[in-house]
């Protein structure tokens, strides 16, 4: 039920962010992540941010297809 | 028959989604328009009617533009007005000629907006072509027409040969795309207050017929022609589908999207493929000429993005399976409704 | 799009449900709880890339479909105050309530408008004090929280012609009550990917420890729920259930404190009633009495007769998970996605959209 998007952070200014995503920007709250600095990658729904993506999980788990990927090969 | 809801099957009203190019619209078309008007040059609904005078045979056609705003990035509704109906034309394989021009303009309107409006049609007609050579001009009070609202007709000459329409697809025969898909979709919601995302994506708004001409040049097994405008791919190729009593097949991945339509579309929850494109076209080709007519478009300005993106099939019949980019394969249905921003 | 694409990519789906095929040589009955997973499911015919034996069963994710009748009719009648504008997003404008939509209140002349964000709503107001918009509160723990720093906006910005109708519901306490009805027998959860990014992985626990299912919180890519399906074919088989969070990119196990911080500022939980699962207590929220002058249930007298039920409707039965669509006898024969008589098939993640939609 929840339509969330990995956005960037373009630029902060108090509680609002420009982000954008495929070069498509908008102007976001992040009242609930208010500890973001721009370049952070985060969660948007319904034009908050709800979470900050966490780049190395996001590493491990697409390390995680490639290493099935490569089991079955073996 | 028992009403199994209170809510109104067929409500007596009617609503945006009759407007929007999906079903709805094909239903109020269909059981409304055509019931009463039929004849055999409605009924086979192609784009443009196709009249037979004296041994030539022309299209006809008209197309009335309503869009808010007015003005949008990479154009505004005269621009639209004039390449709508050109392109309507194009998809019966006409040359166009000729256009007229019906304004319906609310009191209060800027002059210097109508003749902004006025000088793209002129720009845009010249680039195309064409010529308009008659017209009508009605004033309505405030709250009447949401600006302006234009309505163009147009007449095109079909050459000798050249037999395309919605119902001539075959099962063996190539899909073609010109181009990107949900350009001007995204770059209208752009511009709309409301959803406010800024992007530098502008409409595709642009005449066909200089494609088209170049694609018949190589090859005159082009079975139909249809440009993908409300309703978007998903429409059209539905609509296509069930004229020709046929299954179209594509491919997610060879369908071109460009990124910031993607990212809008994500953003606000929409589907590329129902939203409108005013500068594409689709063409279902016979097998043997696909690559050469698609050569031909590549080296065509409106044609630069262009890619062969599945094929038609006997079954399942009049309707269109995608094959996904994860490689399962499922029905592409037709847009109901309204595209509406969501969070679900 | 970063961190998106890669977990789209076709190639790297086949291995895993290679492996999906290789493990799960019995019967594993699943149920995601997500609309959001159903879309998506659909969308990517990912049922079809599983072995006979796993069986992908919908559940009551989809907030909209969840909406009950009572509620969608007071959301209607609310439309219809004179001077009011109701806003709302795009997914409930065409739910039917027990006689109209607001997509048929809209076309009576009625002011309603969709949005985006909530915080669109609360611009709405500011710029058109003459107003009263009362903003359609609906969603689990993703949305509510926005909802909840909307009020709190609202009150910094001292509106008074703001107003929230809230049918918030929240996820947990209601999987327990759907077990407790003891209809379905399942060996595991697709847990809602985004709820999770609020709440954390330890609401969830209880399902683990005391019912035994194996849980998986996963996240909407095809990859990940192809991957989250391995994992809980994984946990079903060692019998060893708990909470796995697959979806780590973009949940904690602690979730977004801030988030739920904010939420329990301003709503508080309620019984509340859900379509198909009737009354549950503590499932929904409501707004706290410090926010009373927001609550629009307070600020209007919205008195709606009995809600009728559409005849023939199983919604409930999708959404409880006893019937597929394809078993509801109005489905695809009178209830279709341009005449939906029951939220399943307006929603777009209806579970009876989604089968329609996408076929099979």
């Amino acid at each position: 039920m929840c339509v969330a998007i990995p956005a960037r952070i373009k630029s902060i200014e108090g509680l609002t962010a420009d982000v954008e995503v495929g070069g498509v920007s908008r102007k976001i709250s992040v009242q609930l992540t208010p500890e973001v600095h721009k370049d952070d990658y985060v969660l948007v729904h319904a034009g908050f941010a709800i979470q900050v993506v966490d780049e190395q999980e996001a590493r491990e788990t697409l390390k995680l297809f490639e290493e099935l990927g490569a089991l079955e090969t073996e | 028959m028992n009403r199994a809801s209170n809510v109104p099957r067929h409500p007596d009203i009617i609503l945006l989604a009759h407007g929007s190019g999906g079903e709805l619209s094909h239903e109020l078309v269909t059981s409304l328009f055509v019931k009463a008007f039929h004849n055999h040059f409605l009924d086979p609904l192609d784009d443009g009617a196709v009249l037979e005078v004296e041994g030539q045979r022309w299209a006809f056609t008209t197309d009335s533009y309503v869009v808010t705003p007015v003005f949008f990035p990479g154009g505004d509704i005269g621009k639209l007005a004039v390449c709508g109906t050109v392109n309507d034309l194009s998809m019966s394989g006409a040359k166009p000629l000729f256009l007229s021009a019906g304004f319906i303009i609310e009191e209060g309107f800027p002059l210097a907006s109508l003749q902004t409006i006025v000088d793209s049609m002129q720009k845009t007609a010249m680039e195309a072509g064409v010529e308009i050579v008659t017209g009508d001009t009605k004033v309505v009070n405030r709250g009447g027409a949401d600006g302006i609202f234009i309505n163009t007709a147009g007449i095109g000459r079909i050459p000798g040969g050249v037999k395309i329409s919605g119902s001539l697809a075959r099962p063996g025969d190539r899909v073609l795309l010109s181009g990107s898909i949900g350009d001007h979709g995204v770059a209208i919601l752009s511009s709309r207050e409301g959803l406010q995302f800024s992007t530098t994506l502008q409409s595709d708004c642009a005449p066909l017929n200089g494609l088209v001409a170049a694609m018949l040049e190589v090859s005159k097994e082009i079975r139909c022609l249809r440009d993908p405008t409300r309703g978007g791919l998903s429409s059209t190729l539905n609509e296509l589908a069930r004229q020709s009593g046929v299954g179209i097949w594509v491919e997610e991945d060879r369908i071109p999207v460009k990124e910031e339509v993607q990212g809008a579309c994500e953003l606000l929850g929409f589907d590329p493929l129902i939203l409108a494109n005013e500068g594409k076209l689709v063409a279902i080709v016979a097998a043997g000429a696909a690559e050469m007519i698609l050569r031909r478009m590549k080296a065509h300005p409106q044609g630069r993005d262009a890619a062969i993106i599945g094929e038609v099939r006997e079954e399942p019949k009049g309707k269109v399976i995608l094959r996904t980019r994860i490689g399962l394969a499922r029905i592409m249905d037709m847009m109901v409704g309204e595209p509406l921003p969501r969070i679900c | 799009m970063k961190f998106i694409d890669e977990y789209r990519d076709g190639e790297k789906a086949r291995p895993i449900i290679e492996e999906i095929h290789r493990l799960a040589d019995r019967p594993v009955r699943l149920m995601e709880v997500c609309g959001t997973h159903t879309a998506s499911i659909a969308r990517y015919a990912l049922r079809k890339a599983l072995p006979e034996t796993i069986e992908l069963i919908s559940g009551p994710g989809c907030p909209v479909c969840v909406t009950s009748n009572r509620d969608l009719d007071k959301a209607i009648s609310l439309a219809r105050i004179p001077g009011a504008a109701v806003a709302t997003f795009g997914d409930m404008v065409r739910v039917p309530g027990s006689d109209s939509s607001l997509a048929l209140e809209r076309a009576s002349g009625r002011d309603v408008r969709v949005v985006y964000s909530p915080l669109d709503g609360l611009k709405i107001a500011e710029e058109k004090p003459h107003l009263k918009v009362i903003f359609l509160g609906v969603g689990f723990e993703t949305t509510a929280p926005t909802v909840a720093a909307t009020a709190l906006e609202a009150r910094n910005r001292g509106l008074k012609n703001f107003f929230i109708f809230s049918a918030h519901k929240t996820v947990p306490k209601a999987l327990k009550a759907l077990l407790d009805l003891g209809e379905i027998k399942l060996d595991g959860f697709l847990l809602p990917g985004h709820v999770s990014t609020i709440i954390g992985s330890r609401p969830y626990e209880f399902l683990a420890e005391q019912h035994g299912l194996a849980c998986v919180i996963s996240g909407f890519e095809p990859l990940d729920i192809l991957q989250s399906v391995l994992m809980l074919v994984r946990q079903a088989k060692s019998r060893r259930p708990r909470v796995e969070i697959q979806y780590k990119r973009g949940v904690k196990p602690e979730g977004n404190p801030k988030a739920l911080e904010v939420m329990d500022q301003a709503f508080e939980p309620a019984d509340v009633e859900w379509r198909g699962l009737g009354w549950i207590p503590g499932t929904g929220l409501t707004l706290r009495e410090e926010f009373g002058d927001l609550d629009a249930s307070r600020a209007f007298d919205i008195r709606v007769p009995l809600a009728k039920e559409t005849n023939g409707c199983r919604c409930g039965d999708v959404l409880r998970g006893l019937i597929r669509p394809e078993g509801c006898g109005l489905f695809a024969r009178v209830c279709t996605p341009e005449n939906p008589l029951g939220p399943c098939m307006v929603s777009f993640e209806g579970s009876c959209a989604a089968a329609y939609k996408y076929g099979s």
